[in-house]
């Protein structure tokens, strides 16, 4: 589905990736973690192109993405912070993204499901930081993409909105798409995701299911896992 | 490209800011011709205003459209579109509305005044293909400041330095030069200096037109000379288009490697 090779990306004299390999196979729930600056959101931007690596490769469903826009018709991203232009309604929004990239009645099912009907008419730049996180999600989910990439999702959301997500997420993974999903919120990911990468420093430093970095830890418990490699690292 | 441009263009025709430059124009145009009763004297009036008021407002607003347009950039980048397409559909979309706004602003006093009757009407249409000319090629500048730095505040001193510069500081230098060098053949110096600047290649351009040799001054003289009336026009035309398509070509080259 996605295979890095050898990324490397700084940002002036600041190293952000550092030699990244990683390959996600098709299907299936991916939780990208890793401490405050450690490139989850780089690495995410270079998948998307966004950000131009230094070097390395990123190939997506078996194309070089390099130079190449097409294959983003192949993605759903939802961006970290909800920054949509401020002067533009929802319902103008969406209807500028559906004719940015197609045609879909998706919208819909998800205005309703998120019970963002009554804001359709209001300007972005007027809504809570929540209800933009719900405009974003439905953004997101109303194109039929065989990757879906969440950077943040849970960001803002109340808990029946949340619920909503999960019960997406995984209706969405039933389809057998891959799902990429960065978070801050443990207990989150350990709930969505089959698998976990976890960055440090710009590396790759684990891949692998809960229950083997919880062996590998000695930890019962994710969260405590997860704590220990950076205390262990940063010691 | 033509979506995005079509997005760009109706957000700024709905900004204030396109209908106070529209207005402005229109007064002006109004004021010139109504109170004055000579087109030719108008022209000259609106001329020097074009010069200098269209780069202005040309840089201005394409640095600020640029910097406020930033969240929506972030958008249309994550979506299937290439990255020239994305700030060049940006990019015609304000120098569109800006030209537009100076089209219609002097155009409706003009017409209203019977400018399809009158001589005038090719020193008119001159004019504004200066101030379209001006108006693509200091939006493009400006774009590629703004492209060049995050910092909006920098972006904008660098914007206004680039105006002040090309509009009043480099005929200063230039004409400096030409008194400190008087001693010297001045031809070639004089031709490529005004060549190498947009503003005063607009301003020779319309005074060769406008066939004025009083206002033309040292370089202008040497441009008639150099080049005669009609190659004149015509070289001034091909290095405006030049000012155009660099700025450009290096907007699409920037956009392409720039992280975001």
């Amino acid at each position: 589905m996605v295979s890095i090779e050898n990324l490397h990306k700084k940002f002036n004299k600041n190293v952000v990736l550092n030699g990244i390999d990683l390959s996600i196979i098709e299907g299936g729930i991916f939780a990208i973690l890793g401490p405050n600056g450690s490139g989850k959101t780089t690495l995410i931007k270079s998948i998307l192109g966004m950000v131009i690596p230094n070097k390395g490769t990123i190939n997506v469903l078996g194309e070089n993405i390099k130079n190449s826009s097409h294959y983003r018709h192949k993605i759903d991203y939802l961006p970290q912070i909800a920054n949509f232009p401020s002067n533009l309604k929802v319902k103008e929004l969406i209807k500028m993204i559906k004719d940015l990239r197609s045609h879909t009645n998706e919208d819909q099912r998800l205005i309703q499901l998120f019970k963002l009907a009554p804001f359709l008419d209001k300007k972005l730049g007027n809504l809570s930081g929540g209800t933009k996180q719900k405009v974003n999600l439905v953004l997101t989910f109303m194109f039929d993409s065989p990757l879906i990439i969440l950077d943040e999702p849970t960001t803002g959301l109340d808990p029946i909105a949340l619920i909503r997500l999960k019960d997406l997420i995984q209706t969405e993974k039933d389809k057998g798409k891959t799902i990429l999903i960065t978070s801050h919120i443990m207990s989150f990911v350990e709930e969505v995701s089959d698998e976990i990468v976890f960055i440090l420093e710009g590396q790759i430093y684990f891949k692998g299911s809960i229950l083997e970095l919880k062996n590998k830890t000695n930890q019962s418990d994710f969260e405590h896992a997860i704590a220990s490699i950076l205390t262990n690292n940063h010691a | 490209m033509l979506k995005i441009l079509k997005y760009s263009f109706f957000d700024l025709m709905r900004s204030r800011w396109s209908y106070v430059y529209f207005a402005f124009y229109l007064l002006l145009g109004i004021v010139l011709l109504f109170l004055n009763n000579d087109l030719s004297k108008a022209v000259i009036t609106l001329m020097n205003v074009i010069i200098v008021l269209v780069p202005l407002i040309g840089t201005i607003f394409g640095v600020m459209y640029y910097y406020n347009s930033k969240e929506f950039t972030e958008l249309l980048l994550a979506q299937p579109l290439k990255r020239s397409s994305i700030f060049l559909g940006q990019y015609l979309g304000v120098a569109i509305s800006l030209s537009m706004s100076l089209i219609l602003g002097l155009g409706i006093p003009f017409i209203a005044y019977g400018l399809f009757k009158s001589n005038a009407i090719w020193d008119f249409s001159l004019l504004l293909i200066t101030g379209i000319f001006l108006t693509l090629i200091f939006t493009a500048l400006a774009f590629n400041i703004a492209l060049s730095n995050e910092n909006k505040i920098r972006g904008f001193a660098y914007a206004i330095l680039l105006w002040l510069f090309l509009a009043i500081i480099y005929d200063g230098i230039f004409l400096m030069s030409l008194i400190l060098f008087e001693d010297y053949p001045l031809d070639k110096l004089s031709l490529i200096g005004t060549m190498l600047n947009p503003i005063d290649l607009s301003r020779t351009l319309i005074l060769l037109k406008l066939d004025i040799s009083a206002l033309l001054g040292y370089t202008g003289a040497v441009f008639k000379k150099f080049f005669g009336t009609n190659l004149g026009l015509i070289i001034s035309f091909i290095m405006l288009s030049l000012w155009v398509i660099l700025p450009v070509l290096r907007i699409t080259f920037k956009s392409k490697k720039k992280d975001f």
